[in-house]
């Protein structure tokens, strides 16, 4: 079959000119989302990389750290965000077999599990201020106070405290600790930070994906924005599969 | 047309692999509070890897998609990040020991 180069699309307005048929150009534009994607490897890569280089250097303080997260919202944020993925897909195959309506159904559901879990991520970071584990203030404390890593069943173990009897060497170990426990929060503030910046990025997306799906814009011929936005959203999912278990599972035998 | 080649997947199967993901998140909160040795670790990362797979192949179409280079780009991309990880980790790991 011959494949006109450049023709006038009356009948196609959404095909631009440069490309042969529909096929091509959605290939092309999925194509330029995973090239994307694959740089977003790279940079949470990067941070993922010092993550375990850390994490391999103060395993302990890491996991008595670890522990402070609030285990059953975590696993609870992890299930909506699957739910978010879930009717992303949903929406994607309905604009597939063109119907309109439940493509906008599945779409407003994706945006409200999507502010559901920046609203309870913001819950947790709110708890961690008000245990003082946010490293940049003056008052973090980990050692006293609200929010002493001891409080949690076996970190006094974990972490040797219970065994040092002399105060300057009880002092020298506490301190190591405060610093050490800076870097995992640290770490955990601009991992799930960076995260919840993409999801913020991500929902603004989606508000604009389903306005045009509300207009009718995608048929079962074209939905390519819907279709890539959709990679996206995915991918955003897959960095937090990651995340849930290297921030709140370090450690949690016996819990 | 070569435009209604699109692959459609069966409302079934979106909502299995969604099922899959939930248990395997589930299960991964609870094998955490079991005592494996050095095994814990493995498995957490074994089966956040497993559910990444499922999303990666059927919520984003890796499986079917029509464009070829998709995989090459993944695989691409998730080689260059193991090498950036086991390299660093091997770089770390060999002056802390020394």
């Amino acid at each position: 079959m011959e494949t006109p180069l450049a023709v006038e699309h009356e009948a196609r307005p959404e095909l631009r000119h440069h490309f042969a048929d529909e096929q091509q150009q959605r290939n092309a534009a999925s194509l330029g989302m995973w090239w994307f994607l694959g740089t977003e490897i790279m940079f949470f890569g990067g941070m993922f990389c010092g993550y375990l280089v850390y994490r391999r250097m103060y395993f302990t303080e890491f996991a008595a750290a670890s522990r402070t997260l609030n285990l059953p919202i975590g696993a609870f944020n992890t299930v909506v965000l699957l739910c978010s993925s879930l009717t992303v897909a949903m929406a994607v195959r309905f604009a597939q077999l063109g119907k309109r309506k439940m493509q906008v159904r599945m779409l407003l559901l994706t945006l409200v599990f999507g502010l559901a879990f920046l609203g309870i991520k913001g819950k947790e970071w709110g708890d961690k201020y008000k245990e003082h584990h946010i490293p940049t203030f003056n008052h973090y404390n980990v050692i006293s106070g609200e929010g002493a890593l001891t409080k949690e069943p076996g970190n006094a173990a974990l972490l040797g405290l219970d065994k040092i009897t002399d105060p300057v060497k009880r002092q020298q170990r506490e301190d190591e600790i405060q610093r050490r426990t800076k870097i995992f929060y640290s770490l955990y503030f601009a991992l799930t930070g960076m995260h919840a910046i993409h999801m913020i990025i991500g929902v603004g997306i989606f508000i604009v994906i389903t306005w045009m799906a509300h207009k009718g814009r995608f048929t079962p011929e074209y939905h390519t924005p819907l279709e890539i936005a959709g990679l996206y959203w995915h991918f955003v999912d897959i960095v937090w599969i990651y995340l849930f278990p290297l921030l709140y599972l370090i450690d949690r035998r016996g819990a | 047309m070569a435009n209604h080649s699109e692959h459609v997947a069966s409302a079934g199967l979106y909502w299995l692999i969604w099922g899959v993901l939930i248990i395997c998140t589930v299960l991964t909160a609870v094998v955490a509070t079991v005592d494996l040795g050095k095994f814990n670790t493995v498995v957490a990362l074994g089966i956040a890897t497993f559910k990444a797979t499922l999303v990666a192949l059927i919520f984003m179409n890796v499986k079917n998609t029509s464009e070829k280079m998709t995989k090459a780009i993944l695989i691409s991309a998730v080689a260059w990040l193991l090498l950036l990880l086991f390299l660093s980790l091997a770089d770390y790991s060999s002056r802390l020991a020394g």
